[in-house]
């Protein structure tokens, strides 16, 4: 049966259906999804930053008077601690409740992509006490902007500067570095180049990513939050890609002045472009299409929209659906979807239930949340995550999840109600023949229909 | 979702959290249910063969019927009926009349052979499926039904939410958390599904078996010091559930409860769609009704002597072994029953026989009596329930006919 607009939508572009979302009409449709507030934060959020550093110094403090022998603050700590154990939970949390959300699934879907695209892998206490933060207040309110301001945030928060070392990154000869023998760390200057704009192919040198590891010292962070920190600053101009940049006094504004300028890059526009296409349409996508989303890009200056409606516009994003799979963040989101689970159905599970049905089953499906392989993210490969191991994990879910959500589902019902006209006689016939409800409904949502997009 | 299912949920994991932390709740002591008995349910979900388990050796056409199947090394009953090589640990049971079974019982449905119609109609007790189905089960209304029944008198065992046990009456359930087994047919459907789909063909083969095996020790290694306390805490009561997961596990539950005042339990064993290969699929599931009967019998002590145990599935299965060494739906099949309450060593039931005019559509086994006329009279015996009570409220429709006596 021909595949329906809303059928695509929902599955290329979107979380998939759930029986209370209304179904997408058009591309302005999807498109509108980007123009209003940013409902998912404004329901479901950690703290902000100050109180999420509060939080993890309390902890920290009293857990150094502890260590020196301190026995008066041990009911103190307990509670620092469940404080803090519980912000990490909230976030995971948060981060599905968002994207189970109705009438917000391309914006979500937008919002993980951006999430892998900015790999943060939570580093040591503060770390982890920063990454929803980093999420919610750095990169979500600018991927409904432009890139260029989305770079800047990005690349600038805390969450950032610890993970890729630029807090570790000195410059030689600026004070700090003199008077400690500190210097160089080029680990977020490259990446800056490589993953996050140019793209490895890009036509940038050994040399610009040194430069730009010079440029880039004095982005620090301590206690309080991100910080400009004069003294470790390289003094001097830096030259990149060609413009010089900086000079004394050192200032974040020469950082910003480039990143605003390398946002703008052609091979900047080529690498996001494609990296979208990739995430959302197909492995190997049309050159026309990539060609085309490059263009707007390049015409708006980097107005995120503006690529997003573009890849919208092309005829490869309405060709049939299965090219790609399902991650298994969006395998797990999708099937809650299904199944009428609701955000606020999920509202305060333990942190132990947290671990048991969402981070666990992550790592059985071979997504394990908050460790990507690297700052390069998920693979986007279908081979990547239907393994057998993968598939083992994303079973285990489904039955268990099924057992406790689905029960009054009727899987003969379940069938068009997660599928649609995606599901094939094969299917029906196999979910009606099973021997039990969970089984029946593990079976749609174990099947390569839902699981492929 | 609705707001009351949501409560419901969120009661029933709060529940099962709680009672998983500590599995045997101090117990509260009030004996207001005026009778002393037990009554198990087990639902056998998937549709148990009873021609295989309490198989008619002594019907002259039965190996006809089953070439493969009848060659089994079934343990004689009665000199007709023998019963299934897997369940052999059962024997001492009958020797000491504490095991029976009735032949030729089903629910009132009929031809449409889905399984899941057919549980609700059996957990349901009703006559027909549609409607209201799907409110209230037959056990929750008998309970109504009882004076002095509360709450912990009746338990549900598992992660399931029965539908035997649902209804106004309030009721309690315990669920281990936990992994859950997909059924041999399950896997079976799983494959068909995964075949027009290379990718999900290659990987979907080794995914059932580590499906099954998924242990934490897997995910141990490499991690920060929060993350290694996190884990060991999940490891150990993911070991823990998946012990209490077993039918023994839910089974040994169940006792616990049955000593103290609980006076029903009700938990289901999957696994009985046995359409192909039937002489090795049927083993699990019948291996773990025994490891759940055995231990039922060994860890209520004195109170096996008050406890009726009742195994129903949803409907029997063909007469005829298939071209694939198994047996499809259909219709009459039979009932296990167990426990010292019991008068057992004997095969209840009007057996119809097995000539191919006298099977239901040429096919099925003839179901010469409503099962729930059985456990309504087990209602009547245990509980004192009138039999207008069961023909109106808790079995509506039903014709109890006359007493068959299996109770002492």
């Amino acid at each position: 049966m021909e595949q329906s607009f809303a059928t695509k939508s929902a599955f290329r572009f979107g979380y998939g259906f759930s029986p209370t979302d209304r179904d997408i009409r058009d591309i302005d449709d999807l498109l509108a999804q980007l123009r209003g507030p940013d409902h998912g934060v404004a329901q479901f959020a950690g703290p902000m930053l100050e109180e999420r550093l509060a939080i993890q110094r309390d902890y920290q403090q009293l857990r150094n008077k502890m260590k020196k022998g301190d026995e008066t603050v041990k009911d103190a700590l307990k509670k620092a601690t469940r404080l803090r154990n519980r912000m990490r939970g909230d976030d995971t949390r948060h981060l599905f409740q968002r994207a189970m959300m109705d009438g917000q699934g391309f914006r979500e879907r937008i919002a993980f992509f951006w999430m892998d695209h900015f790999t943060v892998i939570p580093k040591g206490r503060a770390g982890n006490a920063l990454w929803g933060n980093y999420i919610e207040e750095a990169l979500r309110p600018h991927i409904t902007g432009s890139f260029g301001d989305l770079l800047v945030s990005a690349v600038t928060h805390p969450s950032m500067l610890i993970y890729l070392d630029q807090v570790r990154s000195t410059g030689p000869n600026s004070p700090v570095g003199k008077r400690k023998k500190q210097g160089l760390n080029e680990n977020l200057a490259r990446e800056v180049l490589e993953l996050h704009t140019m793209g490895v192919g890009g036509s940038y040198t050994q040399s610009d990513v040194r430069q730009l590891a010079e440029l880039l010292t004095g982005l620090d962070f301590d206690k309080d939050g991100a910080k400009f920190n004069k003294r470790k600053a390289e003094p001097g101009a830096e030259t990149v890609l060609g413009k010089t940049y900086g000079g004394d006094p050192a200032q974040r504004s020469h950082i910003e002045a480039f990143l605003r300028d390398v946002a703008r890059h052609p091979d900047t526009a080529r690498h996001i472009a494609r990296k979208l296409a990739v995430h959302f349409i197909s492995d190997t996508p049309e050159q026309s299409l990539t060609d085309h989303m490059e263009q707007a890009f390049l015409q708006t200056d980097g107005d995120l929209p503006s690529v997003y409606g573009a890849m919208l516009d092309h005829p490869s994003a309405w060709e049939p659906l299965g090219q790609k799979t399902k991650q298994p963040f969006d395998f797990m989101v999708s099937s809650y979807r299904a199944l009428g689970v609701t955000p606020q159905d999920y509202k305060k599970p333990s942190n132990g239930q947290v671990n048991k049905q969402l981070i666990l089953p992550m790592q059985f499906m071979g997504q394990p949340l908050r460790k990507a392989p690297g700052p390069n993210g998920w693979p986007e490969e279908a081979e990547a995550w239907i393994t057998p191991q993968g598939l083992a994990g994303r079973l285990q879910w489904a039955l268990s999840t099924t057992t406790q959500w689905g029960q009054d589902l009727d899987p003969r019902v379940f069938i068009d109600t997660a599928l649609r006209e995606l599901s094939g006689g094969t299917l029906k016939f196999a979910v009606s023949g099973a021997e039990r409800r969970v089984e029946g409904l593990t079976l749609v949502l174990a099947s390569p229909e839902f699981n492929r997009r | 979702m609705d707001a009351s299912r949501r409560k419901f949920l969120a009661q029933s994991l709060a529940i099962g959290c709680s009672a998983a932390a500590s599995p045997f709740v101090t117990p509260v002591t009030f004996a207001s249910i005026p009778s002393d008995n037990r009554l198990v349910v087990i639902v056998l979900r998937g549709a148990m063969d009873g021609l295989d388990i309490c198989a008619p050796l002594g019907e002259p056409v039965f190996k006809q019927y089953r070439p493969g199947l009848s060659k089994r090394d079934f343990r004689d009953l009665d000199g007709f009926f023998a019963l299934n090589e897997n369940l052999a640990d059962l024997m001492p049971l009958w020797k000491a009349g504490e095991l029976g079974f009735v032949q030729a019982v089903s629910t009132p449905y009929r031809d449409k052979r889905s399984h899941f119609d057919g549980q609700d109609l059996l957990e349901a007790g009703l006559a027909e499926e549609g409607g209201n189905v799907r409110d209230s089960g037959w056990i929750n209304r008998m309970l109504s039904l009882i004076p002095g029944a509360e709450q912990d008198s009746a338990f549900s065992v598992g992660r399931e939410s029965m539908l035997i046990l649902r209804g106004d009456f309030p009721v309690t359930s315990w669920a281990p958390e936990s992994r859950v087994d997909m059924s041999p047919h399950g896997q079976m459907l799983l494959d068909a599904i995964y075949a027009k789909d290379p990718l999900f063909a290659q990987a979907g083969q080794t995914a059932l078996t580590l499906a099954a095996q998924l242990s934490m020790e897997q995910m141990q290694g490499d991690g920060d010091e929060e993350d290694a306390e996190m884990m060991a805490e999940m490891l150990k009561s993911m070991r823990s559930s998946q012990e209490a997961q077993q039918a023994s596990g839910l089974a040994a539950f169940a006792a616990e409860r049955l000593k103290e005042d609980t006076r029903f339990a009700t938990f289901s064993i999957g696994g009985w769609d046995t359409h192909l290969r039937q002489d090795r699929a049927i083993r699990n599931a019948s291996k773990e009704l025994q490891a759940a009967l055995l231990t039922l019998h060994q860890q209520l002590g004195p109170v096996w002597d008050k406890t009726c145990v009742l195994c129903m599935t949803e409907f029997g299965r063909t007469v005829r072994e298939n071209g694939s060494g198994g047996t499809d739906h259909g219709t009459g099949g039979a009932m296990i029953m167990a426990g010292g309450a019991i008068k057992g060593r004997k095969v209840y039931g009007d057996w119809p026989g097995l000539e191919e005019a006298a099977l239901y559509e040429r096919r099925d086994l003839m179901p010469t009596a409503d099962l729930r006329r059985y456990a309504g009279w087990a209602a009547h015996d245990l509980f004192g329930l009138s039999v207008g009570q069961i023909e109106n409220t808790v079995f509506p429709g039903v014709d109890m006919a006359t007493n068959p006596g299996f109770l002492r």
